[in-house]
């Protein structure tokens, strides 16, 4: 297990040793003068040379990247190009939005999701399966984006037209002082992800159960006795678990990097909204940083999902 | 004990509905046991889990007694408190049936628990206890194992152990053994047995092994395509079957011939279950049928002896015995030459990876077989004992580690690549899955064709003709050209893999337990086939098999392996008659063989029932 372990972390750290050299190079052949886009346009060509010695912009390109990989391992990502603040604390301020969005979406798509993809699997073809099935469809196709609009649309606007505040337009509150401002805050943005993602987790769930339901020790659980709950949950959730964790790792990662577009809909200051802002500023350390962030999360689920499988099927331990 | 009337189960699907179980009626006595047969398909197993509420999507109607209570109008909770507690199964496959992620010991205790107040410690002792009973060693410390950490007949052992430890008054064993080495086998059946008669506790097997049933079985019912053909008790169904499907079931069993002989292969395939057939569902393969047979349902007969037979025939059917072809002689000839001779083979594989201790893992032991023209060459073994794997050396697919196997005299390790690809024409190889083996995509024309292609020995329409040819030799219809494998029954099936195997006349086929995976009335067909074949066309055979009666009837030499060596080779009936190794002797006495039909007897017609069959 440990050597297991010690392989996987190994493995994780080249990969993002590929992947900064990869962004770091695609940035160095990338158009366009770091030192104006500090400096601003009415910098004089004297100024330029002074910022270009102070970000090490003139040394040959192979002292750079050795520069820039040796302070990525220290945790230093540089300063941004536009307020000169280090990188690595802008993130850090971002992250809290981020997490909570991803956090309460989990548990939200998890407790619809899940539990309509068993009741649609449990009746294949009847009424409820119909309505699940329903719910797949929807929720598959409707755009995240859409549905952010719509529900401001109904539960913010509509309501202050009536002279209320049902719910806020946006914004993010920290978890502390006030958990209740926080999560009402949350809400919206919430449900929005929440809605879309439950619709794959509600097919992948049906398609497993359908799957399992149908296994030879389904029917010897049933014919020991034990009731139809215990056959559902005990025997046949137990058996869909695997493929639902690594379809959540997946996603639990991809939304950890930024959930663009819900961030952007419900004004959150999440790392989604940090790399907008760095796309349309060109600002090149803080796109790096976020890459990087998002490859980070992204092997970092990979061993967890990893290690879970190691507990989950006890055929591979 | 328990008691079912008029039961019919049909299951809705896709393609239309499957009538699984027609109006079948029986009664199980208690403290018996109780053998149903029949081949695949024909309903058992639908039957059985109908009963216990276990198909929720099958219709069933009629009635099922228990304990003074109608199982089927049960209302699902008091059906569940009766699953287990008053009522265990076994199932078919226990490599399936087991949930592979709970441990052992957790899967039993859960049947306690699901149904008694007691405390985990009180269960894990009484788990403990059952798993010691049923044969496991060192229950208690295995008890944490998972099920991919136990042989196939260890799991069969826990599979009885969960049925058993409740104490329900009765059993259903659905196929308890057949997914077993006949070694592993015995030991079941015995186990069954004995509990069996320490718990007074009432058995329903379910087999199509009718040498086990002749065996156990108290009373026994015959079933196919759904219905209920014959029911009686043991002694009298199998000393003189009434029904003519009974007794074509034991026309084709091999072990009931002398080594050689022809069998009397029922013709024919089960039918679909989708329509129900107006008149007796075996009429079109019945060597009795009268022409009413097919047009009405025959009603039951009733004999003297207390067998009821679901027939137009109002006396039970001669012994087919009486017609047997006469026996041919055997094919061997001790001066015919050396087709295959295998000197001294071994084999091993590396075990152990990259940072781990590298270790040899040793498959063959030092093998030495002589193939002479013509003769069949029977080699038995159990599951794991290198079997298949011998097979893929002789067929060139693996390098022996050392020794030399010589073709026609011709060393194959020194074959250049021409001499390679003509010995890959020379040796065939026969597979025990007919269902895994041949591609669905393909068209059977093309897969029989295949060799002719491959070794570029004709093409077009002169392949085509060869084609139909071989399958004409292998009793295949040549319109099917173009039709697709899954088209095709399982002994359908086999006969192309036999055709593809014939297409370049090699000198030597090798069938890997080539009629396992097929019911006795097919595979009486199949191994006819083969015999027929090979007399006409002076074939040499290497037989592989683990059914000792299969053996016994086809070959000429039989070699039983254990662990990778030959213990004991000689002539086919020396092996039977007079076994020299005591591995041999233990394979013997493990295979149950049905007793030899002894003619009708007595029996008197007493009663007929007509209208609905009861
Ligand atoms: N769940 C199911 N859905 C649809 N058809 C089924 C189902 N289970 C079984 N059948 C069909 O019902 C028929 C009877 O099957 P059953 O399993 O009872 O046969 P069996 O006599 O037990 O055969 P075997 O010896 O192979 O176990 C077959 O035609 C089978 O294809
Ligand atoms: S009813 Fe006719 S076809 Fe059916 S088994 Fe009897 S004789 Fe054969
Ligand atoms: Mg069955």
């Amino acid at each position: 297990m440990i050597r297991f372990l010690a392989g996987r972390v190994a493995f994780a750290a080249l990969i993002l040793l590929v992947l900064s050299t990869f962004v770091f190079f695609l940035f160095f052949v990338a158009p366009g003068d770091p030192a104006r886009m500090v400096a601003g346009d009415k910098a004089t060509e004297a100024q330029l040379i002074q910022i270009r010695a102070n970000l090490g912009l003139d040394r040959p390109i192979h002292e750079q990247y050795i520069n820039f990989i040796g302070k990525a391992v220290r945790g230093d990502l540089g300063f941004s190009y536009r307020n000169q603040q280090p990188v690595i604390s802008l993130i850090a301020n971002r992250l809290p939005a981020t997490l909570s969005l991803v956090a309460g979406g989990v548990i939200l798509w998890l407790a619809v999701g899940i539990p309509i993809g068993i009741m649609s699997a449990r009746h294949p073809g009847g009424f409820r399966d119909r309505l699940g099935q329903g719910f797949i469809l929807i929720g598959l196709s409707f755009p995240t984006f859409v549905l952010g609009m719509m529900s401001l649309y109904v539960f913010y606007f509509l309501p202050r037209q009536a002279g209320f505040t049902l719910f806020p337009a946006g914004g993010f509150k920290a978890f502390w002082p006030n958990p209740a401002i926080w999560a009402w805050h949350m809400a919206l943005p919430w449900a929005t992800l929440a809605l879309t993602t439950a619709a794959v987790y509600a097919r992948l769930t049906r398609g497993q159960m359908l799957e399992v339901m149908g296994e030879d020790y389904i029917r010897t659980a049933r014919a020991k006795g034990l009731s139809e709950t215990k056959v559902v949950f005990k025997h046949g959730l137990r058996a869909t678990l695997t493929p639902l964790v690594t379809q959540l790792g997946a996603d639990i990662a991809l939304l950890l990097g930024g959930a663009i577009v819900i961030e952007q809909v419900y004004g959150l200051q999440g790392v989604g909204a940090l790399a907008v802002q760095a796309v349309n500023n060109q600002d090149r350390p803080i796109i790096i940083g976020v890459v990087l962030l998002g490859g980070f999360f992204i092997v970092l689920s990979n061993i967890i999902v990893d290690i879970l499988y190691v507990l989950l099927d006890p055929r591979v331990r | 004990m328990l008691e079912a009337r008029h039961l019919s189960v049909s299951i809705p699907t896709e393609d239309g509905t499957i009538h699984a179980v027609q109006d079948v009626s029986f009664s199980v006595e208690a403290g018996g046991l109780f053998g149903i047969a029949g081949e695949s398909g024909s309903g058992k197993s639908v039957m059985m889990q109908a009963i216990l509420g276990l198909l929720p999507f099958a219709d069933v109607t009629g009635e099922v007694i228990f304990e003074g209570r109608n199982l089927l109008t049960l209302p699902p909770r008091q059906l569940q408190k009766l699953r287990g507690a008053r009522i265990g199964m076994i199932f078919q496959d226990p490599l399936s049936s087991l949930h592979p992620y709970y441990s052992i010991g957790a899967q039993i205790t859960e049947a306690i628990h699901a149904h008694e107040k007691v405390s985990p410690q009180a269960a894990r002792a009484r788990a403990v206890d059952m798993l010691t009973k049923v044969g496991i060693g060192n229950a208690a410390e295995r008890f944490d194992s998972f099920p991919h950490q136990y042989s196939g007949g260890m799991r069969q052992r826990v599979m009885i152990a969960m049925a058993l430890v409740l104490n329900p008054p009765l059993i259903i064993a659905d196929e308890p053994t057949t997914a077993l080495d006949v070694t592993v086998q015995a030991q079941i059946v015995a186990l069954l047995d004995q509990m069996r008669k320490e718990l007074g506790t009432t058995v329903v097997m379910i087999t199509h092994d009718l040498g086990l049933l002749s065996n156990v079985a108290d009373q026994v019912m015959v079933m196919y395509a759904g219905n209920r053909m014959e029911f009686g008790s043991s002694a009298a169904v199998f000393h003189a079957p009434s029904h003519p499907y009974t007794a074509g079931l034991l026309a084709s069993s091999p072990s009931n011939y002398a080594a050689g002989e022809e069998l009397v292969a029922i013709p024919g395939r089960p039918p679909s279950l989708l329509h129900m057939p107006a008149g007796c569902a075996f009429a079109v393969r019945c060597a009795y049928a009268m022409p009413k047979c097919a047009t009405q349902r025959p009603p039951l007969r009733r004999f003297s002896d207390g067998v009821e037979s679901l027939c137009w025939l109002e006396a039970p059917v001669e012994p087919i015995h009486a017609e047997r072809a006469a026996v041919s002689g055997r094919n061997a000839d001790a001066t015919a030459p050396v087709v295959l001779k295998v000197d001294n083979v071994e084999l091993s594989f590396a075990t152990g990876g990259f940072f781990s201790k590298a270790g040899k893992y040793e498959v063959l032991k030092g093998i030495d077989i002589e193939l002479r023209r013509g003769e069949t060459l029977g080699l038995v073994g159990e599951s794991g004992c290198g079997k298949s794997t011998l097979a893929r050396v002789i067929a060139g697919l693996i390098p022996a580690t050392s020794g030399s196997v010589l073709l026609d005299g011709k060393d194959m390790a020194t074959l250049d690549h021409a001499g390679w690809k003509e010995m890959r024409k020379r040796v065939q190889l026969v597979f025990q899955d007919p269902f895994g083996s041949l591609n669905p995509r393909r068209r059977v024309g093309a897969i029989i064709g295949d060799p002719f292609r491959l070794h570029q020995v004709a093409s077009g329409a002169d392949r085509k003709w060869r084609v139909q040819d071989l399958m004409e030799t292998v009793g295949l219809n040549p319109e099917h050209y173009n039709r697709f494998p899954s088209e095709f029954s399982g002994g359908q099936r086999q006969r192309i893999g036999i055709a593809r195997a014939l297409a370049l006349n090699p000198a030597l086929i090798i069938f890997d337990e080539p009629v396992s995976a097929l019911d006795v009335s097919i595979q009486a067909q199949v191994l006819n086939l083969m015999r027929s074949l090979q007399q006409e066309l002076g074939l040499t055979y290497l037989f592989i098999s683990h059914d000792l009666a299969v053996v016994r009837q086809v070959c000429d030499r039989i070699a039983v392996m254990n662990k990778g060596k030959i213990v004991e080779l000689a002539e086919a009936e020396a092996i039977y008659t007079d076994p020299q190794n005591d591995y041999t002797r233990t394979l013997l006495a493990a295979s149950v063989v049905p007793p030899p039909q002894k003619g009708r007897g007595t029996r008197q017609l007493v009663e007929t029932i007509w209208g609905a069959p009861a």
